[in-house]
């Protein structure tokens, strides 16, 4: 394509885009191409949808689009069918003759395929009734759906750099960053932090400033920035243009996790069309305005998704994070001022720009504005991305959305914040999230990952699970972070082998609040989070573990064993069948039996008892 | 090829190093010396690991002290200075996928395998590691083979996958 000189030229373009988007009656399959619901194995069904529809001699008459993610990935791959909106989830090679024959050509319905909500057993038909998305205000994510994330043409015909217009020739630099102030944006990273501010900050500095994306999404369990780069990259883009503009830099960094190939090779592929098109390079629409983005992929390491080790892993060191006695808006990458925001936070910005920041502030409660995505997984029945205004509550994103708890079983704990949050317990469930309000039960946002756990999940282990993860992560450089999660973690190895002591609970806490008070960086402080969050709403189970040896959650093997209950169990020999150490035996439609000698404790007949007959003692 | 029965030390005077694919590789980047990691990233994308006596040229022709690539190569989770296998197996062991029973596939995969995480087997075929978090929690468990994801994994399926590739 063209470079596009000015501002009618791109005015132009995107208006006869947006036309031709609006009234296309062409058909269109969007066909969700993101990492989920690759992983369920998309690119067979889009290859066998290919070819049925070029044997039907549908290929000019049907458009195909290779979408970003859809956010329901636990229904992965996920096929919308418009412009009816028709909904088919788990799509696979087998359901593509019936879909083309039926749906396609003759608009009918492919009954077996339409979507059957697990909470209501109700079929719906359109992708807007269910209720996964329903409940969800997706300003954010929403277009990840309709385009192709490698198509910068997508990006315009749905308004894209609409923004970046506005912002270049109708608002000076002051007054986009009051109206990111004003709108109260807050940084989407963890900290919370005021993005205006942040802006405002930066753009007083002196020196070569610099415009960072901190892409390297380490927290486990969260996966919106991924799905963000991956599905709407230019979103990012934009607002990282307008970002520079106003802080006034020429020169921006991505750094985004090497474990992310998918998202790497969309966002260079933007890069590139931006430049094709004169949206990055020298004289960007003839404003005289120079700024370019460069790539630089993270190599695993989650302490990188702190803001000072994240520049010092730009400059080709290794991610050691430094005390910040001085600002990164002062002095950050190559000891420039350096305005770092997270990838969420960026896509942000066109909306605010674009709406304005009265419409923005509008959404969400008293100190947290606009919506949030969030990465719901774990142990619930509708796994995905959500996007919901700040202050929805946990219940509606669990159970309305989400649709509760798998195989029925009884809620116990969220997760929310990564390794560096907390467990919040079923008492604050109708608790309206915000950053504020999160902080106060001992958890923070962090970057947004929930994961539900249920009656099955040990909470011991889970704080141990996190520790390790910490332990393994912390860069080593100050003792309270590297001594103190190596004792943490010695003492509740030994407490989830039946070997706690009197005492360890207090040790731990008294261990947490030393590296909470001393560590250097935002790793090291916030490390004992999932402790003393589990500690404090589920002490008993830690005393269960110490006094009483047993794990009531049925985890930690050494503390509970499996028992077939006699009165439960009818003999219908599946546990028997599927044992890997034939420890089950027992005549069909009597009742078996376990032997414990031989038992090993892989969970197999407890997962597979239809009967609740065995059960953890 | 590398024969079967050569062991893992004897693995090093097996790989030919392509010295102007090296050299395309660093100029790609323009021989700066902030892109070492992503220089390093791509080289092991060709060989599976950093070759030690790639080490030397990378000082050169970057200009940066030998104790830093060692400090580079070491800090980071996705270099690794030993020969790994043709296929790298990660096994994802983040919170979404630890709730859902990723310890049970690394057990099963551990077993199959006949190595520990971390290890290789003998016939330099596959690597296993646990690596946290590919950011496909809705689909856990999750393991990767190269670049390829797999999902909704049990410990059956599993091994089916990592079979796949024998």
């Amino acid at each position: 394509m063209a470079k596009l000189e000015n501002r009618e030229a791109l005015k132009n373009l995107r208006n006869s885009l947006q036309a031709k988007f609006q009234d296309s009656k062409k058909k269109l399959i969007s066909l969700c191409a993101g990492s989920g619901c690759g992983a369920y194995g998309t690119a067979k069904v889009y290859e066998k949808l290919m070819e049925e529809l070029a044997e039907q001699g549908l290929e000019n008459e049907v458009e195909v689009k290779l979408s970003g993610c859809h956010g329901f990935c636990e229904k992965g791959p996920i096929m919308v069918i418009h412009p009816e909106g028709i909904f088919y989830p788990q799509v696979q090679e087998e359901h593509i003759p019936e879909i083309v024959e039926h749906t396609v050509k003759n608009g009918e319905l492919v009954k077996s395929l339409i979507f059957k909500d697990p909470a209501t057993k109700k079929k719906i038909t359109h992708e807007k009734d269910v209720p996964f998305y329903k409940l969800q205000k997706r300003i954010i994510f929403g277009n990840n759906g309709v385009i192709d994330p490698t198509e910068i043409q997508d990006y315009l015909s749905v308004g894209g750099y609409a923004a970046l217009e506005k912002a270049l020739f109708d608002m000076s630099p002051e007054k986009i960053i009051d109206e990111v102030k004003e709108s109260g944006l807050r940084g989407r990273g963890g900290g919370g932090f005021s993005t205006g501010i942040k802006w405002a900050s930066c753009r007083k500095h002196e020196g070569e400033r610099y415009v960072i994306c901190n892409a390297d999404e380490g927290d486990p369990g969260a996966y919106m920035d991924r799905s963000l780069l991956e599905g709407n990259p230019h979103s990012i883009l934009e607002g990282m243009i307008i970002g520079a503009w106003a802080i006034g830099s020429n020169e921006g960094y991505v750094y985004v996790r090497h474990e992310y190939p998918l998202a790497v090779k969309n966002f260079s592929m933007a890069l590139e069309s931006a430049r094709e098109l004169g949206l990055l390079g020298k004289n960007i629409l003839g404003t005289g305005f120079d700024f370019d983005i460069f790539i630089s992929r993270g190599g695993g390491a989650f302490v990188c998704g702190e803001s000072t080790a994240l520049m010092a892993s730009l400059e080709g060191n290794p991610g050691l994070p430094r005390a910040k006695y001085i600002h990164t808006v002062e002095k950050g990458f190559r000891q420039n001022p350096s305005l770092l925001n997270n990838v969420e936070t960026w896509a942000n910005v066109p909306v605010i720009i674009n709406n304005g920041a009265d419409w923005y502030a509008s959404i969400g409660t008293q100190g947290s504005k606009g919506t949030k995505i969030f990465s719901l997984v774990g142990k619930v029945m509708n796994t995905g991305l959500v996007e919901v205004p700040m202050g929805t509550s946990l219940r509606t994103i669990i159970f309305d959305i989400g649709g509760g708890i798998l195989k029925k079983k009884k809620f116990k704990a969220v997760q929310t914040g990564g390794p560096s949050g907390g467990c919040i317990p079923e008492k604050y469930l109708d608790l309206g999230i915000d950053f504020d309000e999160l902080t106060k039960v001992g958890s923070m946002m962090g970057s947004g990952g929930m994961i539900v756990m249920d009656q099955d999940t040990c909470m011991v282990d889970i704080s141990r699970y996190f520790v390790e993860f910490l332990k393994d992560e912390s860069c080593g450089q100050c003792n309270p972070c590297r001594e103190g999660l190596k004792q943490m973690l010695d003492i509740l190895d030994r407490i989830c082998e039946g070997n706690g002591r009197e005492g360890d609970i207090e040790l731990l806490e008294e261990l947490g609040g030393m590296m909470q008070k001393f560590s250097l960086c935002g790793l090291g402080t916030s490390a004992p989070n999932p402790v003393l969050s589990t500690i404090r709403y589920f002490r008993d189970e830690y005393v269960a573990h110490i006094r009483d040896k047993k794990c009531p959650a049925g985890v930690c093997k050494p503390l509970f064993y499996y028992e077939i209950d006699p009165e439960l169990c009818n003999g219908c020999t599946l546990c028997a069948k599927r044992c890997p150490e034939e420890a089950i035996t027992g005549k069909k439609k009597e009742p078996h039996e376990l032997n414990q000698d031989k038992c090993i404790k892989c969970g197999i007949c407890y997962d597979v008892c239809k009967f609740n007959a065995v059960a953890i003692k | 090829m590398v024969p079967k029965d050569k062991g893992l030390m004897s693995m090093e005077h097996f790989v030919e190093i392509d010295w102007q694919q090296v050299d395309e590789i660093i100029e790609k980047y323009n021989g700066n010396r902030e892109a070492l990691l992503m220089i390093m990233q791509d080289i092991s994308d060709i060989y599976n690991y950093v070759p030690p006596d790639v080490v030397p040229v990378l000082v050169n022709k970057l200009g940066v002290k030998e104790s830093l690539v060692y400090r580079v190569a070491t800090f980071y989770k996705t270099i690794s200075l030993e020969p790994r296998g043709k296929y790298i197996v990660n096994v994802c062991t983040g919170t979404a996928c630890h709730v859902r029973g990723a310890d049970k596939i690394m057990d099963a995969l551990e077993d199959h395998l006949n190595i520990k995480q971390g290890q290789t087997t003998d016939d330099l075929l596959f690597t296993l590691q646990g690596v946290r978090c590919v950011g496909c929690c809705a689909s856990g468990p999750v393991i990767t083979v190269n670049q390829k994801t797999h999902g909704g994994l049990d410990r059956a399926s599993a091994l089916e996958t990592v079979k796949s590739y024998d």
